[in-house]
């Protein structure tokens, strides 16, 4: 379509709907008759129409706003929880050929502490890592040392043995390619997967 | 090195270039091994040997076969011979018989003579300097030709004609357990006929057992059904899986072995309490009696002696992985490797040879897994490999072969070296082998 065409059609479009509103403004043509639930007249059938389309529109509007009061809320709701989740996820990391908990990651720990006594029905595995360095079958044992450690810190602060499941990968699943510190500083791990309770999580 | 030093030495070469025959010195110009002396000298302490065409079905494969094996066992030099003209090797005028005068003059020692009889092979072994046979024997052959026993029963052939001659029976008829990808495979000792083993889900770290009739393997990690790690044993003539050790929660099973008397199984348990050995007897109803007092720290991969009387492994109780030695019931702990603060050495994955002399394993140098042996009763480690990343090595039951993951070729792959003359050969042609165990000689099923 070329641009004048298109103008051309647009112009029309605007034209109609102003002959439309000028039809509704128009008052009807007979004397002011007793309400009725179906009006006569000629006019009566696009009265109605006029109507049930404001009634419906209407109806629509207040489905919307709801809708969005409640995408906003549950939007919130879902940030809250995400934050939390977040929280309960971060991985803890660990110096090269290490089990110990580093000062930081022990902070990083105990701030998933209180989301674990608020959501009792969440019940955890720790996943142990290492990096690609060692051996397999070493790092395999390393990794359910650092899962171990995890735990044992998580039980020690309160949280019930039973919700806390460990495992190793050992240096199979690595999060960062590379064979350079930075990327095995990353892979040195312990994951939270949350395996129960994930659905109804919220804040302390 | 003086002029008078080198012109001895030329005098030297060219004295033993003199005692070499014509035939070998004609194709090796370089007389290798005399100029350098770090080179090693393919015919010195070998047996130069014949391997006489084969005549019918499947001829050409025995032939091919057993000179491999010869090849493999770096005990033998293979002189190949011209097969297209059988009659020149046999003796002037004699319609069998063996043309000593031409294989001395190939610096052969041995000639062998195969001749298909009826359910299987006829073997002469001819001393070439003596020139007559000294040896004599009937290999049965399955009647599959080319089949996977039919091989091993010519590798078995090989083994004992080795046996004939050096005196040390060889290790053709042998397989390799070993990791690919999530599953055990077995593969022949020439590299041939490649199995998978019909493992549980996730079945790692195979090792034999000393009849070479079963392997014990543990499982990683969790299943897809949610089993957790736990030991198993797999009777390889039934494949049949059976658990020696169940799964405990939050427990991992790490790198089981056979004691050398097949009647128990040591083995890592790596708990919410500790990493440590235990041994566990391989009838039901045996309770796991613990080893190490690991406080801890990691301990695992146990290596037994020969006699079954000591365990050698490793433990992080000292900061880095390092390899120390007790007796099989846990008492007698000392450090095998000596444990250097300022070097933070990282040694793992020990195997003990079965002549009982060595252990074979892992040590980071420059940041690289390097293979070192170390001798048991004290000496100085020796380094094996320098080339790529170099692991876990497992003896030949020769106590001469090792078969180790290495990545000289990019990728890992295992590949076997003779820790005598370093020469490496390729064994797997796959991408991502790993943790290998070489069987015990093979007998016959």
């Amino acid at each position: 379509m070329t641009r004048t065409r298109r103008i051309a059609g647009l112009t029309t479009a605007v034209l109609s709907v102003v002959a439309a509103n000028a039809c509704h403004k128009t008052p009807p043509q007979q004397p002011a008759p007793v309400q009725a639930a179906s009006p006569p007249g000629p006019n009566a059938d696009s009265i109605r129409r006029a109507q049930d389309e404001a009634a419906r529109r209407a109806a629509e509007d207040a489905a919307r706003r709801r809708a969005a009061d409640s995408a906003a809320a549950a939007a919130r709701a879902a940030a809250a929880a995400g934050s939390v989740r977040a929280t309960l996820s971060a991985a803890v990391h660990f110096d090269y050929d290490q089990s110990e908990l580093r000062a930081d990651d022990r902070a990083l720990l105990d701030a998933k502490v209180p989301i674990l006594q608020a959501n009792a029905s969440v019940k955890i595995r720790v996943a142990g890592h290492t990096d690609e360095r060692g051996s397999d079958e070493y790092n395999l044992a390393l990794g359910q040392r650092r899962a171990a450690t995890v735990k044992r810190y998580l039980v020690d602060h309160g949280i019930a043995d039973a919700r806390i499941e460990t495992i190793s990968y050992g240096e199979e699943r690595p999060v960062a390619q590379g064979s350079d510190e930075t990327a095995y500083a990353q892979n040195r791990r312990a994951e939270f997967e949350i395996t129960a309770g994930a659905q109804t999580l919220r804040a302390p | 090195m003086t002029r008078s030093h080198l012109v001895r030495w030329l005098a030297a070469a060219s004295i033993i270039a003199a005692g070499v025959p014509a035939a070998v010195r004609a194709q090796d110009t370089t007389f290798r091994g005399i100029f350098l002396g770090g080179n090693y000298d393919p015919l010195r302490d070998k047996v130069g040997i014949v391997v006489l065409p084969v005549a019918g079905a499947f001829g050409d494969s025995i032939r091919t076969i057993i000179q491999r094996d010869f090849d493999f066992s770096d005990r033998f030099a293979v002189i190949p011979v011209d097969s297209a003209d059988p009659s020149a090797l046999r003796a002037q005028g004699a319609a069998s018989g063996v043309n000593y005068p031409l294989f001395t003059r190939l610096a052969a020692k041995a000639v062998v003579q195969i001749t298909p009889v009826g359910n299987g092979l006829h073997v002469a072994l001819h001393d070439v300097a003596r020139a007559q046979v000294v040896n004599v024997g009937d290999f049965a052959l399955p009647a599959a030709g080319l089949s996977r026993d039919w091989r091993m029963a010519v590798h078995r052939t090989s083994d004992e004609i080795e046996r004939w001659v050096t005196g040390q029976r060889g290790i053709a008829a042998t397989r390799i357990a070993y990791m690919r990808g999530q599953s055990i495979r077995i593969i022949d000792s020439d590299g041939a006929e490649e199995v998978t083993v019909p493992t549980e889900e996730n079945g790692g770290s195979p090792a034999w057992n000393s009849a070479g009739t079963m392997l014990v393997y543990t499982t990683y990690g969790v299943s897809s059904s949610n089993v957790g790690s736990h030991v198993v044993l797999i009777d390889l003539s039934t494949g049949r899986s059976r658990t020696l050790v169940p799964p405990g929660r939050n427990t991992l099973y790490l790198t089981p072995i056979f004691s050398p008397d097949g009647n128990s199984v040591v083995y890592s348990r790596e708990g919410e309490n500790g990493s440590d050995l235990f041994a566990v007897g391989v009838g039901a109803g045996d309770a796991p009696r613990q080893l190490t007092a690991g406080r801890g720290t990691v301990n695992t991969n146990p290596t037994m002696s020969p006699d079954g009387r000591r365990v050698a492994f490793v433990s992080g109780r000292l900061g880095r992985p390092e390899l120390y030695i007790m007796d099989a019931d846990g008492t007698n702990l000392n450090v095998l490797t000596d444990y250097d603060f300022s070097e933070k050495n990282y040694r793992s994955d020990p195997d003990w040879s079965p002549d009982g002399r060595l252990v074979a394993y892992q040590e980071r140098i420059n940041d690289r897994f390097q293979i070192r042996t170390i001798p048991v009763r004290g000496g100085t480690p020796k380094q094996l490999t320098s080339d790529g990343e170099n692991e876990q090595p497992s003896w030949a039951p020769d106590a001469r072969h090792l078969v180790l993951t290495s990545t000289r070729s990019g990728a890992r792959q295992l590949w076997v070296l003779d820790t005598e003359s370093s020469r490496f050969r390729q064994l797997t042609k796959s991408a991502g082998s790993r943790l290998s165990s070489w069987s015990p000689r093979l007998a016959q099923p």
